[in-house]
């Protein structure tokens, strides 16, 4: 056993969080010291053993995806998908400033295991460090026959799904495209085309290293391996977390500090997430089997916590505003649909009239599964949790009083 | 079987398709159709396709229905002891 190996013995030590530093990336030079290099292994079968899934937000077997690639014709391109336009997240800007060789690892073997020769690296046009660090990083590198470039993505929410990201990568504007073809079918320059979170490809470097065995040895049996979490809000020391799927929600929040004041909510999953009342969230554990039975998911793995202060419906018209505003503009559905939640929410948020609610209701119903992507899916299972989990609150505002007296919480970035 | 899809980019929101299919298209608040994914067999078959034809964008699309993606296996809740990691960052 090498001793960079041997190091990654205690399964419980930081993963992709191991050796980062606040003032700088990782140099190529200590990342191999540290890992050794990429080993050649059969990778599609290491990750279908691993039980990796992706850890944008869908959630979908890694394996699989790299399996519909390599059963195309013609050479494949990976595509890292370091886009991040989740207001709230912060995992995968953290590992492309900090850890770039560790993504670029992975998307390498990718590459390598589907007979590509081509990585592109997307990166948010206002991730300015993000960027300079993956330009670097790919400077430092030699992968042989395989190119490494970075691309700049627009800053818009949507921008990052991933027909709209191989739009955008192949000149057109960055908007979600009707289905099929997906990616693997038809992608950049018409070539079978992986579109991978950052995370997740951070993950498949370590699992081309250490082998599945290692990966599974922390986490839960379904749910394997560690997972990167943004925690904000009413906590002490804000930030990205590795824990290991199936840890209580609980701990999570004392590794973070531990609460400012009492929490009354938590938003589980981000923007496109739910929200669960404090009561329920904190009996929660950390993974897909854990959130499901208060209708949450990790998603992109961002958390929020909701002081009392603040008032919940406030905080979600905004949200569902911004989001409203996000829309590609091209399904009328979502155009439309998204427009008048955000305005209900809006209404019922001013002290409006009880047929608001209703209305909201109605509107929700409408809008799910009635894009081309699940921008208004997502949109919807916001605003309808905070239906929900405000519901007290909503009642409130109805008869005109808002108990909310503090700042805000959620972030809505300008346009 | 054959079932109705449409193509939410391509729709405009004429409405003519729920005119002309009733049974399988309504119209939402904004006009835009909400189509039944349940297979059109027999003589509705024949509805569906001048439905399809009449779009004028064309987004309304009879084809047989999409092999879904393998559902994620469903997970049982196992409670795993873990540790947490922080960044070392602000």
């Amino acid at each position: 056993v090498s001793a960079a190996a041997s190091r990654h013995e205690d399964p419980h030590a930081p993963r992709l969080l191991a050796g980062l530093r606040a003032d700088r990336a990782i140099p190529l030079r200590e990342h191999v010291a540290r890992l050794g290099p990429l080993r050649r292994v059969d990778l599609i079968e290491e990750l279908e053993q691993s039980g990796l899934r992706g850890r944008g937000g869908a959630g979908f077997p890694t394996a699989q995806k790299l399996r519909s690639v390599a059963g195309r014709r013609g050479r494949s391109i990976v595509v890292v998908n370091g886009t991040e336009a989740e207001p709230v997240s912060g995992k995968d800007k953290l590992l492309l400033r900090h850890a770039p060789h560790l993504v670029l690892d992975g998307a390498v073997a990718a590459a390598t295991a589907l007979g590509g020769r081509e990585v592109i690296v997307a990166v948010g046009d206002r991730a300015l460090p993000e960027r300079a660090a993956v330009e670097r990083a790919v400077a430092e590198r030699d992968d042989g026959r395989i190119t490494l470039r970075v691309a700049g993505v627009p800053p818009s929410f949507v921008a990052g799904e991933e027909t709209a990201l191989v739009s955008h990568l192949n000149g057109r504007s960055p908007k979600p495209t009707f289905k099929p073809p997906l990616p693997f079918e038809r992608g950049v320059r018409g070539a079978p085309t992986l579109v991978q979170n950052a995370e997740t490809l951070a993950h498949v470097g370590l699992i081309a290293r250490f082998g599945a065995e290692w990966f599974r040895a922390v986490g839960t049996p379904d749910e394997p391996g560690t997972v990167l979490l943004t925690v904000s809000g009413a906590v002490r020391r804000p930030g990205v977390y590795e824990v290991e799927l199936g840890v209580p929600l609980v701990d999570l929040v004392s590794e973070a500090g531990g609460v400012t004041e009492q929490p009354q909510a938590f938003l589980l999953g981000g923007y496109f997430g739910s929200w669960v009342v404090a009561g329920r969230a904190e009996r929660l554990v950390l993974s897909a089997a854990g959130l499901k039975e208060v209708g949450a998911s990790l998603g992109a793995g961002a958390i929020v916590v909701l002081p009392s202060s603040a008032c919940g419906v406030a905080e979600s018209a905004r949200v569902a505003r911004y989001l409203a505003g996000e829309s590609a503009g091209q399904c009328g559905p979502c155009v439309h649909g998204l427009e008048a939640v955000a305005g209900a929410l809006e209404q019922l948020a001013a002290g409006g009239r009880k047929q608001v609610r209703l209305q909201l209701v109605r509107f929700l119903e409408q809008v799910r599964g009635r894009g081309a992507c699940r921008h208004p899916d997502g949109t919807a299972r916001f605003v309808s949790s905070a239906l929900t989990a405000f519901a007290g609150e909503a009642e409130l505002h109805l008869r005109g009083r808002c108990s909310g007296h503090g700042p805000h919480v959620l972030p809505v970035p300008a346009r | 079987m054959k079932s109705l899809r449409v193509n939410p980019i391509a729709c405009e929101g004429h409405g003519l398709c729920a005119e002309l299919l009733p049974e399988r298209i309504t119209l939402d608040d904004w006009g835009y159709p909400i189509v039944d994914p349940e297979p059109v067999s027999g003589d509705l078959e024949s509805h569906a396709r001048r439905a399809v034809a009449a779009c004028p964008t064309l987004a309304l699309l009879l084809g047989t229905a999409a092999a879904a993606r393998p559902a994620a296996a469903a997970g049982r809740p196992v409670h795993a002891r873990g540790r947490v990691e922080r960044a070392n960052e602000a």
